[in-house]
């Protein structure tokens, strides 16, 4: 069987565990061994982002070493792809790690970008019966040129109602620390974005970016949307068959 | 935290809210988006065109002081005059101390983000020179007594019904704010400058090396005016304006025109090389350039940011920045607003009092993918950010905060430990509603957000559980 290394980000593994779950599910489900290398943290992009390059040095390396041995490594975020793919050869440039680190940015992938592109499977057999609108999340689209991968995905998917929603590549917001620091500016980008899915007519939002998600599942639940929010790997994940009946609720657990 | 960041936050709060401004500039820029996605269809290779015009700046940058020695020595041969300044005040100085000598009394403007970063109206105001801005968007934001803002379109943030008033206002008879009678307000008031003015200011958008020429892009017409009919005509620009050769024109003159405003050329596009020559009937008597540095060349010595400099400020880059379009152009407080602005500001004289702009972005990197000339705008302010770190130092508590964050992501179980605490800690606070409270450490993100739902067991716990330890 072939194996693929998950690459979990800090948050997913803390916030949103169902995420790292369901890509799990459907990477099985296609054919792949999965394993967790339990010893990765954080890639260390919220520090390089703040411009802390010398707090994110030493978890950058760590990363290289912890995932060194893994043939491909599979992540359900843009974002964090994108820190180890494209940052981390300027971030190690004048550390021993460097070829290293550049030689294993080739193996990491975005979970819709491994499906289609590496694994070549765009239909994972799932079945999603609602209206979904699909949120480019910045690094996906910009840094790792993801635009079609994940909506073939989505349009494999049975019985799904897939619509664009208005201004769909603009950014939601929420840029790390940018959302804590400048909250009032990336609320209203997440409201805008919010009003522009809500106009979509959409029942999902969904993204390859959890990032995005937490941002505006916080927005949309604070103005009292409709609209629910979703990783794509929670809507690949959901089939009619023995994965069990379509699971509505993304999180498998609600305080 | 400088006095400039505290004001930028008060303003954004502000602008964040307003939804009408909101409105307004996103109708602004859909129109503006439609007209560049219909002419960029005209090119055969727009990314061709984009990496041409990108090498033509490479080598201009590369070989700067060539170029520009070229530029002067045939502006010279014309009789012109160049001066070159390291600073604004120098600038500013040359060009007052110049009209004082003359005996100018009214100065007409065309538009130039140049004679905004060196103050150049207040200045004159302040020798007691009228001076009239001739650009329509230009004019109008100086009736408002605001600075422009956007550097393409100064009076973006403006709707006709606005314009109508303030012109009714401050100049009398208009009678409707159908836009070719408020045009012809602004044309009456404007050519009695025209008329009256003995000096002509312009920017310029390129300074041609192999030809000593000014190149001039308006689409009013006004540059034209203003720069013949005054007895003597000043040109101010920043050193980082020269190309090599007339020909570089054929593409950066279409480029410039589709990013700043959609067009496939601007309206008028004119190249000055000095005063009217012996046999000539028209043109200045007495034609100067000046030359700016203030901080350039101290930017052109870092060669990661270099590229900084390739900027034709056409403006692309603040209408496609989302959070732009969320503050306004006005609550950058900056000569240079939006992207191009959060990039360049910092790096300029007394840039100091503008290092959160940097920040304030969330990185989304659309402002580089629409750069004609491909500045890497969005990794230039991770540059920033960690040049800023470097040598400013963040505020104590973010130093120690991200010293705590290396610690606990250096060792997976002190991770999951502390991770585990803090959920625990937040469940506990989010089931008592203290949600947003001051005892709620995550606050700064649940006063906008609703409380994100915390789940009982992590991943790597639930994933033990099911597949045991790897």
């Amino acid at each position: 069987m072939k194996k693929v290394a998950m690459f979990i980000p800090c948050f997913v593994d803390q916030l949103t565990p169902e995420v790292g779950l369901d890509m799990a599910r459907v990477l099985q489900r296609i054919g792949y061994d999965t394993e967790f290398p339990d010893a990765q943290t954080c890639c260390g992009q919220p520090g390089f982002n703040s411009g802390y390059w010398t707090d994110a040095r030493p978890l950058a390396e760590r990363f290289v070493h912890v995932f060194r041995s893994a043939e491909v490594v599979v992540c359900p975020s843009g974002s964090c792809t994108t820190m180890v793919r494209n940052f981390y050869p300027e971030l190690l440039a004048r550390t021993t790690l460097v070829g290293e680190a550049v030689s294993l940015g080739r193996r990491v992938f975005e979970f819709s970008e491994f499906l289609v592109k590496v694994a070549e499977v765009s239909d994972v057999g799932a079945r999603f019966p609602h209206r979904v609108a699909y949120h480019d999340a910045c690094h996906a689209l910009r840094e790792l040129h993801l635009k079609q991968e994940p909506r073939e995905l989505l349009r494999h998917v049975r019985e799904i109602e897939f619509v664009e929603m208005p201004y769909s590549e603009e950014c939601c917001g929420f840029g790390g620390t940018f959302a804590t620091k400048f909250s009032m500016i990336s609320s209203a980008m997440g409201e805008t974005k919010s009003g522009n899915a809500e106009s979509s007519g959409a029942e999902y939002l969904t993204s390859t970016d959890p990032s995005c998600l937490l941002h505006l599942d916080g927005v949309l639940r604070r103005r009292r949307s409709r609209v629910l929010t979703i990783h794509l790997a929670g809507i690949l994940a959901q089939t009619e068959g023995p994965g069990g009946p379509a699971r509505l609720n993304p999180a498998p657990e609600r305080s | 935290m400088s006095s400039a960041a505290q004001e930028f936050l008060r303003a954004a709060a502000i602008k964040s809210v307003d939804l009408g401004h909101r409105q307004t500039i996103r109708r602004a820029i859909d129109h503006y988006e439609a007209a560049v996605e219909h002419t960029r269809g005209r090119f055969n290779d727009w990314e061709a065109a984009r990496q041409r015009c990108h090498e033509i700046k490479w080598e201009a940058l590369n070989h700067l002081g060539r170029y520009l020695v070229e530029f002067e020595g045939r502006v010279r041969a014309r009789r012109g005059h160049v001066f070159w300044a390291e600073t604004s005040e120098q600038a500013q100085q040359y060009i007052t101390d110049l009209a004082l000598r003359r005996g100018v009394r009214t100065v007409v403007k065309s538009k130039s983000m140049v004679t905004e970063e060196i103050h150049l109206r207040p200045g004159l105001e302040r020798k007691g020179f009228k001076v009239f801005e001739t650009d329509l968007g230009e004019f109008i934001v100086q009736l408002r007594n605001e600075r422009p803002y956007h550097i393409m379109t100064p009076a973006m943030h403006l709707t006709r019904s606005e314009i109508a008033d303030l012109f009714t206002e401050k100049l009398g008879g208009v009678d409707s704010d159908d836009p070719q009678g408020l045009v012809a307000v602004a044309r009456r008031e404007l050519r009695k400058a025209f008329f009256s003015a003995e000096m002509g200011v312009s920017g310029a958008n390129f300074l041609v090396a192999d030809s000593g020429m000014v190149a001039l892009t308006t689409n009013e017409g006004n540059g034209r005016l203003g720069t013949s009919l005054p007895r003597i005509h000043v040109a101010v620009t920043g050193i980082e304006k020269v190309i090599p050769r007339i020909e570089d024109l054929a593409v950066l003159w279409p480029v410039v025109a589709l990013s700043g405003t959609g067009q496939s050329l601007a309206c008028y596009n004119t190249l000055i090389g000095g005063p009217r020559g012996p046999n000539e009937t028209d043109g200045p008597e007495e034609f100067h350039v000046v030359l700016l540095d203030n901080g350039r060349s101290e930017l052109l010595a870092d060669a990661e940011q270099r590229d900084v400099l390739h900027c034709i400020r056409c403006g692309a880059c603040l209408n496609a920045c989302p959070v732009f379009r969320t503050i306004g152009g006005h609550t950058y407080a900056t000569t240079y607003p939006g992207p191009i602005g959060s990039v360049l500001t910092p790096n300029l004289h007394a840039g100091g009092q503008f290092r959160h702009l940097p920040f304030a972005s969330s990185l989304c990197g659309a402002c580089t993918d629409v750069c004609p000339v491909k500045i890497d705008l969005h990794h230039h302010l991770l540059h920033n950010r960690r040049n800023i770190v470097g040598s400013a130092k963040g505020p104590m508590s973010e130093q120690i905060g991200f010293k705590l964050w290396r610690w606990a992501m250096l060792n997976s179980r002190r991770f999951a430990f502390l991770s585990l605490l803090a959920r625990v800690a937040l469940r506990v606070l989010y089931r008592l509603g203290l949600e947003g409270s001051m005892i709620d450490p995550m606050r700064p993100w649940t006063k906008v957000h609703a409380a994100p739902r915390i789940p009982g067991k992590s991943f790597r716990a639930l994933w033990r559980e099911q597949h045991g330890t790897s």
